[in-house]
C-alpha cells in the first residue's frame, strides 16, 4: 500500500474569511513540502497559490511559508506521511493562499 | 468597470533581474537615465543567475598567465564554428572588466595566495574561472547586484510585474504592458529603450536547471514585436545533473563543482569509465564537455549499460574524506542529511536542459533589428554557437547587460518624447475573465515539458520532431485565445496561461529548426543525420510573419579582421 502525506492548506483571499482545503498526496521519500504543493496543483487543483522560483536549490528564498506554525521554506521542509499544515506567514500582508507579499518595500510595484 | 490602466513612464525599462537586467539597469542609470527595472518574480531571486553553482570564465591572468584572446579562442572551438564573433570577443575581451568591477562591489571572488582563484573548466586552456565558495556564485552575485542596484539613483524596482507584450509605435518598441501579478491589473509602461533581460528557456523541458520562471517569454515577446531568433536548435544539456536518489535543498548541477575540485569518475552499470568510447578519456579528471557528455551519457543508457534510474554514476569514493570536507565544508554535512555518503557510494546523474545558447539575434551593442528593443544575457543568441562552454553565462550576463544599459542610455538621451504604443489588445486580454472548463494549466505545462525531453531533446529525428510539431499545435488550440483563471490577486492559471501562449511559440521555434538543420552539430544531435557537415556552418534565423514562423539562413557573423 502506498502511503500518504496529507496537505492541510489555508486557502483565502481575505484573513477573515479563509477556508482549510485537505489534499491527500502519495508521498515518496526525498520529496520535498513543494514537490507536494506543486503536484497538487498539477494533479488536482490548478487554482492553489504559491509562490516559489527555484524549485529546489533553496537559492530564491521565495517559498517562505508555516508548517505545523513555524516559518519555513517548501522547498527544503521534508515531505512526511501525515497531515501537515500549511498556512501563509502571519506577519506578511496576504495576496492570495499560501502567497504573501515578501519583498521589501523598495522593489514592489507601486502604481 | 473600465478605468484608466496604470502608467509608468520611464528612459530605460529593463525586464528581468538576474545579473544581466541588474547591470544594465546600473549602467543606464549611471549614464543619467531613469530606470523601471520590472521582474515577474521578486527581484534580483527568480531567473538563473542565482542558481549559478560556481565557475566564471574570465581571462583575468591571476592563476596562471592569461590574455582575452586564448579565452576567445576556446569559445570559438566549444561553439563548434557557428558563434557570432563579434559577440564572443566582447564577452571575452570585455570580462575581465565586469568581473573586477563585482570585485569591487565586494562579490567576495574565493582567493588563493592573495590573488583571486581561478580554477580549471572543461573546454578550457587554462585555469580561468573565478567562483564563490561553497557552491555560492550565483547568490553572491545576485545579491551584489541588487545591492548596487538599490544604492544607484534613478532606478525603481517592481516585482510580480509580468510583461504580456511590448509596446509597438511606428515599428519601433516604446516600452511594455505587463500584468501585476500581486493585483491582477494592467500597467503600461512606456520606455525610449527596453532591455529585455529575461533568461532563457530551460523550463520547456521536464528536467531543468533553472527557474520556474525561464519558459523563454522573452524569445516570444521579441518574435511578436518582430525582432528574429537565432540558433534556436542550440539547446544546452548539463550531462551531470542529479538524478539519484532524491535529495532536498541542492541544486540538480551541484556535482559540477565537485568535478571541478576532485575530478571524480564517470561509470556506467559495469562500473566502467567510459567516455574515452565518445572520444575523450577523462581518468578522474574532468575534461568532457557539455555536448559531448550528454551525447556518451545518453548513448551508454541507450546501449543497456545505464545506472538504475537511467544515467551514469559519478563517483568520488575514491577521493579520502578529508579532502571533500576541504574542498566543500558544509557541503558534505548538507549532503549526509540526505542519506549520501560520498566515500562510500556514487550518486546517479543525468542530462538535464540548463541552458539556451539560441536566442535573440543582436549586434555588439546588443542592438536587436528593431529600434528601441535591445537584449542582454542569456537571451541573447549567437556569442556560444552551438555550445557554451563552461563559465561563459555568467559572464555574458555582466557584460552584455553593462552594454546594453549602455547603448539603452545612449538611445533614451537622442529621444525627447516616448510615442504611446498601441496597448489595447493587451489591456483586454489581461481584463478579460477565462473560460469556466479550462484545462489544467499546470498540467498542460507537465505534458509540454514531456513532448519536448521525449522528443525534442539532445537526441533528435524527423520522426521525433514532427510527432513534437502536432502536440505542440494541439497543446496550443487547447489554449484558446483568452487567459484561464479570473481578473484578481495572483492567479496562477493565469500565469500559466500567459506563460503557455510564450511557451508554445518557443517550442515550435526550437522544433522547426531542429527539423531543418539536417546534420549533427554541438547540442543539436540528429540520429538520422550524425555527420558534422560543413555547408552547415550557419545560422538560422527566425521571425514571426503573420503567424508564422519563417526560417532563413546567414552565415556567421565573423569579425572583420583576425586577431
Amino acid at each position: 500500500m502506498t502511503e500518504t502525506a496529507t496537505l492541510k492548506i489555508w486557502r483565502g483571499l481575505d484573513r477573515g474569511e479563509g477556508h482549510w482545503d485537505s489534499y491527500a498526496v502519495p508521498f515518496e521519500r526525498g520529496q520535498s513540502v513543494l514537490d507536494g504543493l506543486r503536484w497538487i496543483r498539477i494533479n488536482q487543483d490548478p487554482t492553489l497559490a504559491i509562490r516559489f522560483s527555484c524549485i529546489n536549490a533553496n537559492a530564491c528564498k521565495e517559498c517562505m511559508m508555516e508548517l505545523d506554525g513555524e516559518t519555513v521554506y517548501a522547498c527544503t521542509a521534508r515531505l512526511e506521511p501525515r497531515e501537515m499544515t500549511l498556512s501563509p506567514l502571519h506577519n506578511k500582508r496576504l495576496v492570495r493562499d499560501l502567497v504573501t507579499e515578501i519583498a521589501p518595500p523598495a522593489e514592489r510595484f507601486k502604481g | 468597470m473600465s478605468t484608466e490602466p496604470m502608467q509608468v513612464d520611464t528612459d530605460v525599462l529593463v525586464i528581468g533581474s538576474g545579473a544581466a537586467g541588474m547591470y544594465a539597469a546600473i549602467e543606464a542609470a549611471r549614464a543619467g537615465c531613469r530606470v523601471f527595472l520590472a521582474d515577474r518574480s521578486l527581484i534580483g531571486r527568480g531567473g538563473a543567475t542565482v542558481m549559478a553553482q560556481m565557475t566564471v570564465a574570465v581571462a583575468l591572468g591571476e592563476e596562471v598567465p592569461d590574455h582575452w584572446s586564448h579565452h576567445y579562442q576556446d569559445t570559438l572551438t566549444a561553439g563548434r564554428g557557428l558563434c557570432s564573433e563579434p559577440l564572443s570577443q566582447l564577452l571575452c575581451e570585455r570580462g575581465p572588466e565586469c568581473i573586477r568591477e563585482m570585485d569591487s562591489w565586494g562579490v567576495g571572488w574565493a582567493r588563493r595566495n592573495g590573488h583571486i582563484a581561478q580554477a580549471f573548466a572543461p573546454g578550457h586552456d587554462r585555469a580561468r574561472c573565478v567562483y564563490v565558495d561553497f557552491l555560492n556564485t550565483g547568490p553572491a552575485v545576485s545579491k551584489t547586484l541588487r545591492s548596487v542596484t538599490h544604492k544607484t539613483p534613478g532606478i525603481r524596482r517592481a516585482g510580480d510585474l509580468c510583461v504580456i507584450d511590448l509596446l509597438k509605435a511606428d515599428d519601433e518598441v516604446c516600452g511594455a504592458v505587463a500584468w501585476h501579478v500581486d493585483s491582477g491589473a494592467p500597467v503600461v509602461i512606456s520606455a525610449k529603450a527596453t532591455v529585455v533581460a529575461t533568461g532563457g528557456l530551460t523550463r520547456l523541458y521536464r528536467r531543468n536547471s533553472a527557474s520556474a520562471n525561464m519558459g523563454g517569454d522573452g524569445y516570444a515577446l521579441c518574435l511578436r514585436a518582430n525582432a528574429p531568433l537565432i540558433d534556436m536548435e542550440f539547446v544546452q544539456f548539463f550531462p551531470i545533473g542529479h538524478l539519484a536518489p532524491r535529495l532536498i535543498g541542492m541544486d540538480p548541477i551541484m556535482w559540477d563543482p565537485f568535478r571541478y575540485k576532485l575530478g571524480g569518475r564517470l561509470l556506467n552499470a559495469n562500473m566502467e569509465e567510459f567516455t574515452d568510447r565518445y572520444g575523450v578519456p577523462e581518468d578522474g579528471k574532468y575534461v568532457i564537455t557539455r555536448d559531448v557528455g550528454t551525447y556518451a551519457i545518453l548513448k551508454e543508457v541507450e546501449a543497456g549499460r545505464g545506472s538504475p534510474h537511467g544515467g551514469a554514476y559519478l563517483s568520488f569514493q575514491h577521493i579520502p574524506e578529508a579532502r571533500l570536507r576541504e574542498a566543500f565544508g558544509p557541503v558534505i554535512d548538507r549532503l549526509a542529511k540526505n542519506g549520501i555518503d560520498l566515500t562510500k557510494m556514487p550518486v546517479e546523474v543525468a542530462p538535464i536542459a540548463h541552458y539556451h545558447m539560441g536566442g535573440v539575434a543582436a549586434d555588439a551593442n546588443m542592438q536587436t533589428e528593431v529600434p528601441g528593443l535591445l537584449v542582454a544575457g542569456e537571451a541573447v543568441g549567437g556569442a556560444n554557437g552551438a555550445n557554451r562552454l563552461s563559465g561563459n553565462a555568467i559572464t555574458e550576463a555582466l557584460v552584455f547587460g553593462r552594454e546594453a544599459g549602455r547603448s539603452a542610455a545612449a538611445r533614451a538621451k537622442k529621444l525627447n518624447a516616448t510615442p504611446a504604443g498601441a496597448a489595447q489588445e493587451t489591456i483586454d486580454l489581461i481584463r478579460s475573465d477565462g473560460p469556466k472548463d479550462a484545462p489544467n494549466p499546470a498540467a498542460m505545462v507537465q505534458e509540454l515539458q514531456a513532448v519536448m525531453a521525449d522528443d525534442v531533446g539532445p537526441l533528435r529525428t524527423a520522426t521525433s520532431l514532427a510527432r513534437a510539431l502536432s502536440r505542440i499545435d494541439e497543446l496550443a488550440a487547447a489554449l484558446g485565445e483568452r487567459p484561464f483563471g479570473r481578473q484578481g490577486k495572483f492567479d496562477m492559471q493565469r500565469l500559466e496561461w500567459f506563460d503557455l501562449r510564450n511557451m508554445a511559440t518557443v517550442a515550435r521555434a526550437v522544433t522547426l529548426a531542429a527539423q531543418a538543420r539536417t546534420e549533427s552539430r554541438g547540442a543539436h544531435q540528429r540520429e538520422d543525420f550524425p555527420e558534422m557537415v560543413p555547408q552547415w556552418r550557419v545560422n538560422q534565423l527566425i521571425r514571426l510573419r503573420e503567424g508564422r514562423l519563417d526560417i532563413t539562413r546567414a552565415p556567421a557573423a565573423a569579425l572583420e579582421a583576425a586577431q
